[in-house]
């Protein structure tokens, strides 16, 4: 295997009136070819912003001012706005959270998918609107042929949802990037996507990113995970590691504070106290320790490496050097 | 058991729309149909459904925030759902709700304290010498310091904006909140400090809650009992630990088997629902349920069914299923 994408060092910042603010601090990351990686964090822990960058579509006033992000040889990052237009739907897909936004409400729906395979393929238009259905067929829309003239207002959430999955998938591309695709929609139609992408993903070699604030539903779709808090990645390993070894106390909190379909109830849940920082008000160090039961005096000191966890899965690491002391003693 | 905090019977909330360019074409949203329950003092009853069901309109109808089509809500041996807004009122105070999203329902020109003192000062529940005491005193009760009084909303995070919402419920020292999606806007973190929260409230207080969700994990953790909505009714309702352990209603398995496990190596075989939800402005005739069912039959088609107990306080609304242990689930396979 080798790595579709390597990201090093990615630093975003958020122009402010008081000067920049720092959203994502040093991301590392890879992606394998075929992988399916979950990106787990809460709002504002940087995790759609990164992915955003990937692609150059940053909202105004947000940049990426430092690191690479190697796809297929090139860095993403330097990259022009031609270049990466080249770059975005055909070999990197995108599905974004909220499909009433995203979607043109005065344009048919497979005028929509096709528009994007006769500007970027070049395909003929009979055969791109043929093409579109067949996309339609694939991501489980029932009748196709008469969805193709239907306009977004006229489908269900879910079906909305479905024709964005379409779209991500038309351009054929290598990297399909799920941005809480599944957040707005109800839990039986949530379970109906996600085994509609999985079984996608199952049939081609595509790897997918999946970011979500959801640990439970990842839990089913990843190989690997990546939890993300306040700009940085403090645990990345292969999902059976995540869950069988939390190791980072973040991680280890927001799976305790997880209610489960199998605990005690009316049981208190472990939570954990206090909220992440704000960006450009980032604590000294690592950006976990004010909230962190187990912190201690050197914390703060300098932001924490990720480092192979002693004893677990070999590409288990975190950010942590409490917990990586704890697991060697 | 004591007797009922409220007495719900039939409650009803059609809404009317014009449809058609002109409005010429009318129609009739069926949000609420028939919900029947008895709440107890204390007690924790949740309702869950996706999107649609009528969960929240019925905590709306309840309350009477939604004028009901049809049926009765018995509080304190009054008709609530018969009432304007100024023989209402009285009520209004034992009667609370707090909200999804505290952004949208705090005023932004207020102050946290403004914001607070406005239902005690209302209800003249202190006067404004005690007001200080009782604004320290909620702000306490809700986990955060005195000092926010002073401070806007827009000042607040997200899980500190819900405790104000909290906060200005439990101002007027009420008897039963409707937390209607009270935590589902929250990052899972903050979700349980604030469920937690609620927890402790409850006990505190002797707080009687209606829960309206649609995340099923949390529900299994805080509630007394549970009721399960599918378009506009009732499918279940039982205590639940039964809900979660023996689920009856097939719709209730789907709903269960479609929950995310936090478990990679949690076994995939899912009830699978098929299509989705039908539109309320013209439900399937008979059991609403009948046309994603598995165990569909002829007389689903044609016949609403009964809520009826199968065991103890477990109530189902279904004619496949016909007791507790035995249903025609594994026979239609």
């Amino acid at each position: 295997m080798t790595a579709l994408l390597e990201i090093k060092g990615l630093t975003i910042d958020i122009a402010r009136d008081d000067g920049p603010a720092r959203v994502v601090d040093g991301i590392t990351l890879s992606l394998q070819q075929g992988e399916s990686l979950g990106i787990v964090g809460e709002s504002g822990c940087g995790k759609s912003l990164t992915m955003l960058s990937l692609v150059g579509l940053l909202p105004n006033r947000i940049r990426a001012t430092g690191g690479t992000a190697m796809f297929g040889g090139r860095d993403l990052l330097k990259m022009n706005a031609r270049e990466l237009r080249a770059v975005r739907g055909s070999e990197i897909g995108f599905i974004f959270q909220d499909p009433m936004t995203s979607l043109n409400p005065v344009m048919r729906i497979g005028d929509q998918i096709a528009e994007a395979l006769i500007y970027q393929k070049s395909i003929p238009k009979p055969a791109a609107l043929s093409r579109a259905e067949e996309l339609l067929a694939l991501v489980g829309i029932p009748s196709p042929k008469d969805r193709m003239t239907a306009y977004p207002h006229e489908l269900s959430g879910g079906m909305r949802q479905r024709v964005m999955i379409a779209m991500g998938l038309a351009g054929g591309p290598k990297l399909l990037i799920a941005d809480e695709p599944t957040t707005a929609l109800d839990v039986t139609i949530q379970a109906q996507i996600v085994d509609l992408v999985r079984d996608l993903k199952s049939k081609s070699d595509m790897s997918v990113v999946w970011i979500t604030h959801d640990l439970a539903l990842i839990a089913g779709l990843a190989d690997r995970i990546a939890v993300l808090y306040a700009g940085t990645v403090v645990e990345d390993a292969p999902v059976n590691a995540i869950f069988d070894r939390p190791t980072h106390p973040y991680t280890r909190g927001l799976l305790a504070s997880l209610p489960t379909l199998s605990d005690q109830p009316m049981a208190r849940l472990a939570s954990i106290g206090g909220t992440p920082p704000e960006p450009g008000r980032r604590p000294p160090g690592c950006p976990f320790a004010p909230r962190c039961a187990m912190a201690i005096a050197a914390c703060a000191d300098a932001v924490p490496q990720l480092t192979a966890v002693p004893g677990s899965d070999p590409r288990h690491r975190v950010a942590c050097i409490v917990t990586t002391r704890e697991a060697t003693a | 058991m004591t007797a009922p905090l409220l007495q719900i019977r039939n409650l009803k909330k059609h809404f009317d729309l014009r449809l058609g360019a002109f409005g010429e074409k009318g129609a009739r949203v069926h949000a609420l149909d028939d919900f029947t329950v008895d709440i107890v003092e204390g007690e924790t009853l949740s309702l869950v459904g996706e999107s649609g069901c009528g969960k929240s309109t019925t905590g709306f109808a309840i309350l009477n925030l939604h004028r009901p089509s049809g049926g009765s809500v018995i509080y304190k041996g009054t008709d609530l759902a018969g009432l304007d807004e100024d023989a209402m009122r009285p009520f209004r105070r034992d009667l609370q709700i707090v909200f999804q999203d505290p952004y949208s329902t705090l005023n932004p020109r207020m102050t946290i304290g403004e914001a607070l003192s406005e239902p005690i000062l209302f209800h003249a529940l202190a006067s404004k010498a005690e007001l200080p005491a009782r604004l320290a005193q909620l702000l306490a009760d809700v986990g955060l310091s005195p000092r926010f009084a002073s401070r806007y909303p827009h000042e607040l995070s997200g899980g500190q904006r819900q405790r104000v919402a909290i906060a200005r419920a439990l101002a007027c020292q009420p008897r039963f909140i409707v937390c209607d999606e009270a935590i589902s806007a929250l990052d899972v973190s903050v979700q349980a400090q604030i469920l937690n929260l609620l927890l402790d409230l409850q006990e505190k207080y002797q707080l009687t809650y209606l829960f309206i969700a649609h995340d099923l994990a949390v529900v299994r953790h805080i509630s007394d009992r549970v009721g399960v909505m599918y378009l506009g009714r009732l499918a279940e309702l039982a205590p639940s630990a039964s809900l979660f352990a023996t689920p009856l209603h097939p719709y209730t398995r789907a709903l269960l088997s479609a929950v995310p496990e936090a478990n990679p190596r949690a076994p995939r075989d899912r009830q699978m629902l098929q299509g989705e939800v039908p539109s309320p402005l013209s439900p399937p005739s008979g059991c609403r349920f009948h046309s994603r069912c598995p165990l569909a039959r002829e007389t689903c088609r044609s016949q609403i069914p009964e809520m009826r107990a199968v065991a103890p306080g477990h109530l189902v609304a279904c004619h496949a299923v016909t007791s507790a242990t035995s249903t025609n689930w594994e026979a239609s396979e």
